[in-house]
């Protein structure tokens, strides 16, 4: 379009011709600029990758694939392995799943299904966005002074009365432990379930709804035969996403795990993640140890990339689907 | 039930008195549950609300923004006024590495290179980048400046950067991708070169919407505490040089959490509660903005 005009006005007017000529350039420049700019952004996450794993190369070379499955962390002797912390992120991760799935896809359910009027679901689906604002470090200092001291008894009363459960196990609990870290994270990643089963939710067909209320089904009949069903790859990357959130989440992780350089079985004892780990020792960690710490970190990141790609593929095959319908 | 006056429900009203009594309880014990899992979600909430601002109202003075120094082990003396100055450098870094680039990668996702390979591969890598944890930021940040220069205020500005970079970018696509295609012929068909109807019409149109994306983006990043210990680390006493390190808010609170003097953990509950403040208003103000710009 833009050739086309500089053609007709050099014909005509040399002046017009030279200033074309400034401003196509400053077109073509500013176009550039924004390809160059988005080429960046599309590399910036192959750079962060690259520089992390350069910085953990040390650790590597030294420490090898033993680094995963060694139970020891100790900066004096130099001897690092993260078995203790994978095992943490995991289980941590895991109990908040196991809150959060059941707490997330009930509450889209209850917004989206209309069970009460709209003024009352505004405000809660409010509250939910503020859940995700809160930041983590507040989240953990309130776990600290406010939760800790809570659960304490809770936690106490369980652990005597169901002792012979090796989950529950070990001594008098004092409060900050695995089980508690995966309950915040639970309430800290359930928003994002909220939000993405509910949008697939209202994505859903009408007709699929009626048609099955047709057919003579109970409102929760269709929920779970039809609605569920229908929008299962939708929940499974919400909860692909809440899980690469929660293993990646830091603060609440180092500021309630306790964290033990050990693996207990009972998750009401003490533990560590790879977060709170590399957020603990990261600070005044000598040449070997923040090499480690690197380490560490790259465990992390395959983890969460692992969970981050597959989520994404899922979400991406999902909307391919939905165009094609 | 009934609130909902469409056809289907009305016609389970009907037949509710045909349903087998196992059915229609079961599914009225799944909808209370629902309702009890919904306040297990939103009560924690405001339990949360209810401590920090109590506690946080009770330590907050006057005292507390001014003093530029925290107080020393055992004494009372002192403030986290630098700790909000250093926030703010911090976090103002990130926002200069980060908003042009990020709203000019945009503008080619969304005016010059959509359906393009390139577009492909830059939102997928910013999806994943998006689920990238934030600790991560602060190790790829020790790694490209720290390890060279030490702990600086510029290495939390750059986690902080790439932490903000995808959220700036998704963002300002949305809000892009909102302005009516007809203003850019418009403007073509005036003579208008893609710079000119870049920034003279599409950008300005999108305004509101990219700045409120901005909003997000600063707000996320300002209760971040895991990038920045051990990028901009901390100080206990006032500076603002961009190449050494500096207090900032959320890292005061994690330092103070486990400190075992009653000053320091004032300290951390005023300033959970100055975060907070400025944290969930922007939320609420961009969310208003976002709401006002879609009527």
């Amino acid at each position: 379009m833009t050739s086309a005009a500089r053609e007709y006005d050099s014909s005509q007017d040399i002046s017009i011709e030279k200033k074309m000529d400034t401003s196509r350039a400053l077109d073509v420049g500013f176009v550039r600029l924004t390809l160059a700019l988005a080429g960046f952004a599309g590399i910036i996450l192959i750079w962060v990758i690259l520089q992390t794993t350069e910085a953990a190369l040390p650790a590597m070379q030294q420490f090898g694939l033993g680094f995963l499955v060694t139970t020891r962390w100790n900066p004096v002797e130099d001897i690092y392995g993260v078995l203790p912390q994978i095992y943490g992120t995991l289980m941590t991760s895991l109990v908040a799943l196991v809150f959060a799935i059941p707490l997330g896809i009930g509450t889209a359910i209850f917004l989206t299904e209309d069970f009460v009027p709209k003024w009352i679901t505004a405000p809660i689906s409010f509250a939910i966005e503020l859940i995700v604002a809160i930041p983590s470090v507040v989240l953990g200092l309130w776990g600290i002074f406010v939760l800790i001291p809570a659960v304490r008894p809770i936690f106490r009363a369980i652990n005597q009365t169901l002792n012979w459960f090796p989950l529950f196990g070990g001594p008098a609990p004092r409060g900050n432990s695995l089980l508690l870290v995966g309950l915040v994270l639970g309430i800290m990643v359930s928003p994002i379930i909220i939000s993405i089963t509910r949008s697939t939710f209202e994505s859903l067909p009408r007709n699929l709804r009626d048609g099955a209320l047709a057919l003579g089904a109970t409102r929760w009949e269709t929920i779970l035969t039809v609605m569920i069903p229908a929008g299962l790859s939708g929940i499974i990357s919400s909860i692909m996403l809440a899980m690469g959130r929660a293993l990646g989440e830091t603060m609440v992780a180092a500021m309630l795990s306790g964290n033990a350089n050990r693996i207990n079985v009972s998750l009401m004892q003490p533990g560590s993640t790879i977060t709170g780990l590399i957020a603990s020792q990261f600070g005044e960690a000598g040449r070997t140890q923040v090499a480690a710490l690197m380490y560490a970190g790259v465990v992390l990141m395959v983890l969460s990339l692992l969970v981050n790609v597959l989520a994404e593929l899922i979400i991406r095959k999902f909307q391919n689907l939905q165009q094609a319908n | 039930m009934s609130s909902s006056a469409q056809l289907p429900s009305q016609e389970i009203d009907i037949s509710t008195s045909a349903i087998s009594p196992l059915r229609n309880y079961s599914g009225r014990i799944l909808t209370i549950l629902s309702g009890v899992f919904v306040a297990a979600i939103v009560l924690p909430l405001a339990w949360v609300l209810w401590d920090v601002i109590g506690e946080g109202l009770k330590q907050l003075s006057w005292q507390t923004f001014i003093e530029t120094r925290y107080p020393a082990p055992g004494l009372t003396e002192g403030g986290f006024g630098h700790a909000i100055v250093g926030s703010l450098i911090v976090l103002s870094t990130g926002a200069v590495l980060s908003f042009p680039f990020g709203i000019l990668a945009a503008v080619y996702l969304s005016e010059f290179g959509r359906g393009t390979r390139l577009a492909y591969l830059v939102k997928f890598s910013c999806n994943v980048l998006t689920g990238v944890p934030a600790i991560l930021c602060g190790l790829f940040a020790y790694a490209v400046v720290v390890r060279g220069s030490g702990f600086s205020a510029f290495s939390g500005g750059l986690a902080l950067g790439v932490l903000m970079l995808p959220i700036v970018i998704r963002s300002t696509e949305e809000a892009l991708l909102l302005v009516s295609p007809d203003m850019r012929l418009a403007s073509i068909g005036l003579g208008s070169t893609r710079f000119q109807t870049t920034m003279r019409i599409v950008l300005p149109a999108a305004a509101p919407a990219i700045v409120t994306g901005l909003i997000l983006a600063l707000a996320r990043s300002a209760g971040e505490a895991a990038p920045l210990l051990f990028t901009s680390f901390n100080n206990n006493f006032w500076s603002t040089n961009l190449f050494g390190p500096v207090a900032t808010l959320p890292v005061m609170i994690y330092v103070f959490s486990k400190i075992p003097f009653e000053a320091q953990r004032q300290l951390a509950w005023a300033g959970a509660l100055v975060l907070l403040v400025i944290v969930l208003s922007a939320s609420v103000i961009s969310r208003y903005v976002v709401h006002k710009t879609k009527k």
